[in-house]
């Protein structure tokens, strides 16, 4: 097998990962005036997991947990200083008035759940 | 469509109420209906509104409102929790039935070679049966990484269906087409695949039980209310669960029972064991007017109460919720594994390429066959969720661990904090000594008698909180005395209280004696500060005063129109354990500072009793915070123990900041740690907890960190120049799956924490 075309394919493969997972942003869903936001936790994934909300407005984000495993029992605001127990497979509301414009990051408690809650000033 | 919110409604009279509260809940964002039912004393309310906010419409409508919540959460969650575990358990096993015969048979060469078609039928037929297994007991993780990925995250599922995917395509590619491959790399890694997937499964199944056990000191608070509560409806007594007790409703305890909700008794009397809030163990006392709090024992009456506070408002909820709280915090100590954990997965992906090329290119023969199992071990062994957990876990059984001790830990940080400690200090009222002072002596001046003086001193301390005044209340009232009518009233912060006198009957010593014409004139009670600002000539009370401060008395001098008329003595006594306690923060060498408004010589008085290095007296209660600052100055890491209250200022300055409760006071906002049991034990409780748990979050993060710095270079193959060996990706899957597992059961240790001869 051709070494430098393997080797090549492997240089590409490093590059998309670091563009994939580390450059690239998924598409964020849009919060709408006044309505919560349903966030479903299943599969390792929060879906959405990118959210854009003004700021300075208050917001609910409505979880729906389907994943049993212990990982997924736990939501973490980490700039936020919120954390929340998910129940299974009932609503749970997160009430947040997100003040400053960034971004901030919720996770399981082991990060593997991950999504980003992006505060945007001036809407 | 999310269930409708019940909520109990307090304060409604009549039917027209109805329309207020459902006006004032329609009224919040998100409701889209609501029903007030008057006979039930509820509200069901349908929509996207928070129940905090639909509780704050109802109290700003002039009514009193708390959530009723579902019966058996917990219990749900504990049978789907055993569901899922049984659920990993099969997954192992169907996993395990693959792969555990190909790994015994394969050393032993009981296996066909590729090379022979029947050998290439038979690991045909293998490859078809592994793929079950990776879509039966793996496809969480295959389902799981494809999301991920289409959302921009890597994560453990990811890992391990990069690892095992690639193991089966391989040597599914190489039992259909083995020439495509040389003789030396014709190997099959479906065993591989299929005994990681069943390690991995057990590994979650094990942290899951290990984890269950992580939470027990919530589930034993949790099981300290009780399932149900005898209420009159209507003349008649009704069993209900505890979720249906409203507001405001009358209940009754029979002997032996636990008290259901926060309460206050308006008939009958009883004794209550209290000691689950204040570690009291001898009954309290209780009638008409007392309160009475939801999760405490009722020993020998009966009585009838009234609900005050329900569900998530009660003493032992906001226990629970503190604990919650506090449990899902982290220390500083953990944000550095936060970091490396969100860019770890892409990180070992790169990782994984990189071995890939290196094995590729110089790597010996077969160099597939080595860079294939490089990286597999490599994606295999990698660990984020060890790294991920290694801090909240401990976390959480060291906050539990100090809900048992009656200690509660808002935060984190202080937990940290508190095994950092260079120094105590220790407010003196109600923390060293029980804050329930008492008047010991009474000291007249000529032309006075020890009743007037009580008496006057009663009138002018009658509005005040403070617990001297309490003292001097309780005297007088001991003694029949009654208070004169003042006005003009003004407190002078950390001196005393001014006041006129306008009315009333001066009572004398002598039963039917002459009054003196003493019925107005004005009044100064305080310390010595007070009366020199006054200008008042204490004359011979200076030398009385220091034998009494040498007994521990404090003196407050009492003068009528410039003239002093003698001494009120209080005494608080030291609090029996309060010497123990000091010893024991002695012997973990923190220095003991007291920290008092009080006198000097009274203030040494204490100190000889309870054995503390510093006392720091005379202080007013706005300088408590910048003693603090002054100690901090010094280089000192400072921790402050007081009431809460008066405290506020110095326990949010201090490093950390413990304020002493009384029981059901929790929620004290200005401490990082609040002690229910009112004990100075908790303080040396709650630094040897703490030092436990940041011990062991250090042993979790070293562990973690470890165990992927080394793993995955001897993974990678960083031993095979030097040695020859590289590691069997089963034996990756082994140690990734204990690896998590080890990080929970070392947490799990704390939960056996003894607080030196002491128990919770």
């Amino acid at each position: 097998m051709n070494a430098l075309a393997v080797d090549s394919v492997g240089v590409v493969v490093a590059g998309l990962i670091v563009w994939w997972f580390w450059l690239s942003k998924p598409d964020a869903q849009r919060a709408r005036e006044g309505a919560p936001i349903d966030i479903l936790v299943a599969d390792g994934v929060y879906t959405p997991a990118r959210i854009e909300v003004p700021a300075g407005r208050p917001l609910t984000l409505r979880f729906t947990r389907k994943d049993p495993s212990p990982c997924a029992e736990k939501v973490v605001f980490e700039g936020l200083n919120i954390t929340r127990d998910l129940p299974l497979d009932k609503p749970l509301d997160v009430v947040i008035v997100p003040d400053h414009p960034g971004e901030y990051t919720f996770t399981c408690q082991m990060k593997m759940y991950r999504g980003t809650l992006v505060v945007r000033s001036g809407q | 469509m999310a269930k409708p919110l019940r909520l109990s409604i307090g304060g409604m009279n009549c039917a027209g109420c109805v329309a207020t509260v459902e006006t004032a809940l329609r009224a919040v964002p998100g409701v889209t209906d609501a029903t007030v039912n008057f006979a039930e004393h509820t509200a069901s309310v349908a929509g996207s509104a928070s129940a905090e906010n639909l509780v704050a419409a109802v109290k700003a409508a002039g009514y009193e409102a708390a959530e009723l919540r579902g019966a058996g959460d917990e219990a749900q969650k504990e049978a789907a929790e055993m569901v899922h575990y049984r659920r990993l358990l099969r997954k192992t096993a169907v996993a395990g039935i693959v792969g555990v015969p190909l790994l015994v048979a394969g050393p032993l060469g009981w296996l066909p070679a590729l090379s022979t078609p029947a050998g290439q039928l038979f690991w045909l037929a293998v490859g078809a049966a592994t793929l079950f297994v990776m879509a039966y007991s793996g496809g969480h993780f295959f389902k799981g990484a494809w999301k991920a990925f289409w959302i921009h995250n890597a994560n453990m599922d990811t890992l391990v269906a990069l690892g095992t995917g690639a193991a089966w395509t391989y040597s599914i590619a190489v039992a259909a087409f083995p020439r495509m491959v040389p003789v030396l790399a014709q190997h099959a890694y479906f065993e591989a695949a299929a005994i990681i997937i069943a390690l991995i499964n057990l590994g979650s199944a094990l942290e899951m039980r290990a984890r269950g056990k992580t939470s027990e000191a919530i589930k034993r608070l949790i099981g300290l209310q009780p399932k149900t509560a005898r209420v009159i409806r209507d003349g008649r007594e009704t069993d209900v669960p505890i979720e249906e007790v409203g507001l405001q409703e009358t209940l009754r305890v029979r002997p032996g029972e636990k008290i259901a909700v926060d309460g206050i008794v308006i008939d009958g009397h009883s004794t209550v064991d209290e000691s689950m809030l204040t570690g009291e163990p001898l009954p309290v006392k209780k009638e008409a007017g007392n309160e009475v709090v939801g999760g405490t024992l009722n020993k020998s009456g009966t009585f009838l109460f009234q609900a005050t506070r329900i569900g998530k408002d009660t003493a032992l909820a906001h226990i629970i919720e503190m604990v919650r709280q506090a449990q899902n915090s982290k220390p500083a100590i953990g944000r550095l594994a936060d970091q490396i954990s969100s860019v770890f997965v892409p990180g070992v992906l790169i990782i994984a390429v990189i071995t890939f090329l290196v094995w590729f290119n110089i790597g010996p023969n077969p160099v597939l066959g080595y860079a294939l199992v490089a990286t597999m071990t490599v994606l295999i062994i990698a660990c984020p969720c060890a790294l991920g957990l290694a801090t909240p876990i401990s976390i959480m059984v060291g906050v539990g661990k100090a809900a048992e001790y009656g200690i509660l830990i808002r935060k984190g940080d202080a937990l940290q904090q508190a095994g950092r400690l260079t120094t105590v200090v220790l407010d003196k009222t109600g923390t060293v000594t029980a804050g329930r002072p008492t008047v010991t002596s009474l000291l007249a001046a000529p032309d006075w008698d020890e009743m007037q003086l009580l008496q006057l001193a009663a009138s002018i301390e009658a509005g005040s909180e403070h617990p001297l005044a309490e003292a001097v209340m309780a005297a007088a009232s001991a003694r029949g005395i009654s208070t004169l009518e003042l006005s003009g009233f003004e407190a002078i912060p950390g001196r005393g209280v001014r006041a006129v006198v306008t009315g009333g009957a001066v009572q004398t010593q002598s039963a039917g004696g002459p009054a003196p014409a003493r019925t107005t004139g004005q009044l100064l009670l305080g310390n010595e500060a007070l009366m020199r600002s006054y200008g008042i000539d204490l004359g011979s009370f200076t030398g009385k005063v220091a034998a009494l401060a040498a007994r521990a008395e404090t003196p407050m001098y009492l003068a009528v129109d410039g003239v002093i008329a003698g001494i009120v003595a209080v005494s608080d006594p030291v609090k029996p354990d309060s010497q123990d306690a000091i010893a024991r923060l002695h012997a973990t060498g923190l220095k003991v500072v007291m920290l008092t408004g009080d006198n000097k010589i009274t203030a040494d008085a204490v100190a000889r009793q309870v054995g503390v290095d510093e006392v720091i007296a005379d202080v007013l209660p706005a300088d408590k915070a910048h003693q603090i600052e002054l100690l901090q100055a010094r280089g000192e890491v400072v921790g402050m123990i007081g009431d809460g209250i008066n405290d506020a200022p110095a326990l949010a300055r201090a490093d950390v900041g413990f304020a002493i409760g009384t029981g059901t006071d929790v929620a004290i906002e200005s401490a990082d740690v609040t002690l229910i049991r009112g004990s100075l034990h908790g303080v040396a409780d709650a630094i040897g907890i703490s030092k436990a748990t940041v011990r062991n979050i250090k042993q979790n993060l070293f562990g973690s960190f470890v165990y992927n710095l080394l793993g995955i270079p001897i993974a990678a193959g960083a031993l095979f120049p030097l040695f020859h060996l590289l590691l069997n990706p089963i034996i990756a899957g082994g140690a990734m799956a204990m690896s998590s597992f080890t990080v929970v059961s070392n947490a799990n240790r704390l939960r056996w924490y003894a607080s030196g001869e002491r128990r919770p």
